[in-house]
């Protein structure tokens, strides 16, 4: 039993924090924001540490690695609110790698993999990314489906760091089994990152922030809260990253555990970055504050992961049947 | 990252499945003193096959087991339905606390009647006016030749009417620093100075007890670490709290939520989508106990030292357990208010479980403080 990450995906972790600290600073991604685009000069650096292509095998140009990997970057992608299109890119090649043909790998995972193309993940009513990619997951309950050929139309949804369409028409071939879990378990990661970034700006602020001549942070109301923000964040690490390693390493687990993912994310989330911004009192309710990307990101994650209830009515059903009840 | 059991730990696990299968605890008895004598029996059959403290080294009669093996110990007792051990608190507590402060003289004396249950320990820390604020406690030892002569009053005292001994703190210098004038004492029970009277609480059962301590008597040999040391002694004893029982209490709960699913699919109440929700969510909640734990257990066995997600463990149960229970009372209907049943029984006695052991609101000044590195909440 070792519930940790490895000397090398603690490194990897480490690369990616200070990486993107510098090259994703809030200013950045609030000019990608505004600008409603993503800057190439992030994504190429990305493309070029392999990292699109983390969890596909080095025969595809990939980097060979797993699930766990892929959570690592994910969770500091979120950390960092990044504007990119790596979420989307990363976990269709990564579902093309686990879940797809030999030719659907051939096919799409040189280019996913080295950034040349990008990939689009979600629904048909709400994709990420799905605006000029070569190809999408898309999913449909718990199928999942390669589409190519498809009509994406631009939503402007509150979360102006990341692009997303509705889709329409294309072609669609079916995935093997795991891929809608393997999507749900790879938001979550990146839902881990949001929320710890939402914790550590709040600590920082009310440690900072006097009233009443001391520190808000040192008022119960407020220290408990913050409490709960930690026991959020950890119960969504908790179950991601079991998800992450039942995707590679015990995949007759993964429906449980990316439930619990999908579950503790999809509120956690949302409850989290709503604290920070309770935290931040009046400053947190202004746009200069950057806690609201975080808010916002974690809303769109909600409607990604399908919200929480239909993971808690999954999990219901599977221990239904382990427990040998039928629901 | 390898959420998998490894060989020795998977041998380890059969070999107690195997155990307790040829070892079944039998039914409960209700009776106090029979459940009492109950739970002392299972320790012995423990014991006689060295399981009684899986985790104390070799040479003090356990199995130097790991904090993985001991973790699957607990869960592995809490599975078969098997009984507490009497000698809970001096296996889990008095026993790693002497063999941390004890002297040779002092570990010889008792860690093997522990093991045994020959010898029943319980823990005097709390006094009504010292709660959470443990070291606000007055109970005064005073030196009298080789001799400390106690006087107070001790409260949430379990198992002190079986017991021998008695892990107390006491004050020694009341001038000293509040932290500082504290001594920690191994007390004889069994002497006049010493009243235990039962305390009934909400379940309507005296599971705790009060100690009225008057004139009573410790020979200075019986002072563990030290006088004038007893906070940092008490503090072991307190980190030792809540190692491996977690796991136990973590796998009645799954069993426990178990059945409620069972009762409520046999009600047809698993249809019912607000239902489902609720039950679902204490799965999630169930089961990402039982993931932090073993994260906390990893943390430890690397770095020395509990992450973050240590310090919520508590919370967390307790938080859950009685969420359960109040749901099981809300699938039940009023069955679950007659006296006497394990619902009611649970609607009761979980409420303590967010006092004991440290109230959840101590427990989020805790992590606030230590782990958030927040200013001292006020």
């Amino acid at each position: 039993m070792d519930f940790d990450l490895t000397q090398d995906q603690q490194e990897i972790k480490t690369v990616a924090r200070e990486l993107l600290a510098a090259r994703s600073p809030w200013a950045k991604v609030r000019e990608a924001a505004d600008a409603r685009e993503y800057g190439d000069a992030l994504w190429g650096e990305l493309a070029e540490l392999g990292w699109p292509g983390i969890a596909v095998a080095e025969e595809h140009g990939g980097q060979g690695l797993g699930a766990v990997e892929l959570a690592v970057l994910l969770e500091e992608l979120g950390y960092a609110c990044a504007a990119t299109p790596f979420l989307s890119t990363a976990v269709a090649a990564s579902l093309i790698q686990a879940c797809g043909s030999d030719e659907q790998r051939s096919r799409h995972l040189p280019a996913l993999a080295s950034g040349e193309a990008t990939a689009g993940v979600g629904t048909r009513e709400l994709c990420a990314d799905a605006a000029g990619a070569a190809v999408l997951v898309l999913l449909d309950g718990d199928e999942a489906e390669l589409v190519e050929g498809f009509e994406a139309e631009a939503l402007d949804v509150i979360d102006s760091t990341r692009r997303y369409a509705r889709v329409s028409g294309g072609s669609a071939e079916p995935l093997g089994p795991g891929a809608a879990d393997r999507v749900r378990a790879a938001v979550a990661a990146e839902v881990v990152g949001i929320s710890q970034q939402a914790l550590d700006m709040t600590l920082a602020y009310v440690k900072d922030r006097k009233q009443f001549g001391v520190p808000v942070g040192s008022f119960q109301a407020v220290a408990h809260r913050c409490a709960q923000m930690l026991l959020d964040t950890e119960s969504a690490r908790s179950t991601a990253y079991f998800a992450a390693w039942a995707a590679d390493a015990a995949p007759e687990r993964l429906p449980e555990a990316a439930a619990l993912a999908g579950a503790a994310a999809a509120d956690g989330g949302r409850d989290v970055t709503a604290s920070a911004i309770q935290a931040h009192g009046g400053i947190g309710f202004t746009w200069e504050a950057d806690v609201h990307w975080l808010y916002k990101r974690a809303q769109l994650d909600t409607a990604l992961l399908g919200g929480a209830r239909r993971h808690r009515a999954a999990l219901c059903r599977i221990a239904a049947e382990r427990v040998g009840v039928t629901a | 990252m390898d959420l998998t059991f490894s060989d020795s730990e998977t041998a380890f696990r059969d070999e107690l499945r195997g155990w307790f299968a040829a070892n079944p605890p039998g039914e409960e008895p209700t009776e106090e003193d029979a459940n009492y004598a109950w739970r002392r029996d299972f320790q012995r059959r423990l014991a006689a096959d060295g399981l009684a403290a899986v985790h104390w080294p070799q040479e003090y009669g356990g199995r130097g087991a790991t904090l993985t093996e001991s973790a699957i110990f607990w869960e592995e007792l809490g599975r078969s339905g098997a009984p507490l051990p009497a000698n809970v608190l001096g296996v889990l507590l008095a026993g790693p606390t002497i063999m941390t402060w004890g002297t040779p003289e002092q570990k010889e004396r008792h860690l093997a009647p522990i093991l045994s249950a020959d010898e029943i320990w319980c823990q005097g820390f709390s006094e009504p006016d010292a709660g959470s604020d443990l070291a606000a406690l007055k109970t005064r030892a005073v030196r009298e030749g080789d001799e400390w002569v106690v006087t107070g009053q001790k409260v949430w005292t379990s198992g002190a009417q079986h017991s021998k001994w008695c892990m107390l703190v006491a004050r020694t210098d009341t001038d000293a620093a509040k932290h500082k004038g504290l001594t920690y004492f191994l007390m004889d029970m069994e002497q006049d100075g010493v009243e235990v009277v039962p305390l009934r609480q909400i379940t309507g059962e005296p599971e705790f007890n009060e100690l009225f301590i008057d004139g009573a008597r410790i020979p200075d040999a019986h002072v563990l670490g030290g006088e004038g040391n007893g906070w940092k002694v008490a503090l072991t004893t307190l980190m030792n709290e809540r190692a491996g029982l977690g796991f136990m209490l973590q796998v009645r709960l799954r069993q426990q939520l178990d059945e409620l699913m069972a009762e409520a699919a046999g009600r047809g109440l698993l249809d019912d989508p607000v239902v489902a929700d609720k039950l679902g969510d204490l799965q999630l909640r169930t089961e990402t106990l039982r993931l932090t734990a073993y994260r906390g257990l990893t943390a430890i066995q690397k770095y020395g030292t509990p992450g973050p997600e240590g310090s919520l463990l508590k919370w967390m149960w307790s938080d859950t357990n009685q969420q359960l229970a109040q749901l099981a009372a809300d699938l039940l209907g009023p069955a679950a208010l007659e006296a006497g049943t394990p619902a009611a029984y649970e609607l009761l006695r979980t409420r303590g479980n967010s006092i004991e052991g440290g109230t959840t609101e101590v427990l989020k000044n805790i992590i606030a403080e230590r782990v958030l590195g927040l200013p001292k909440a006020r």
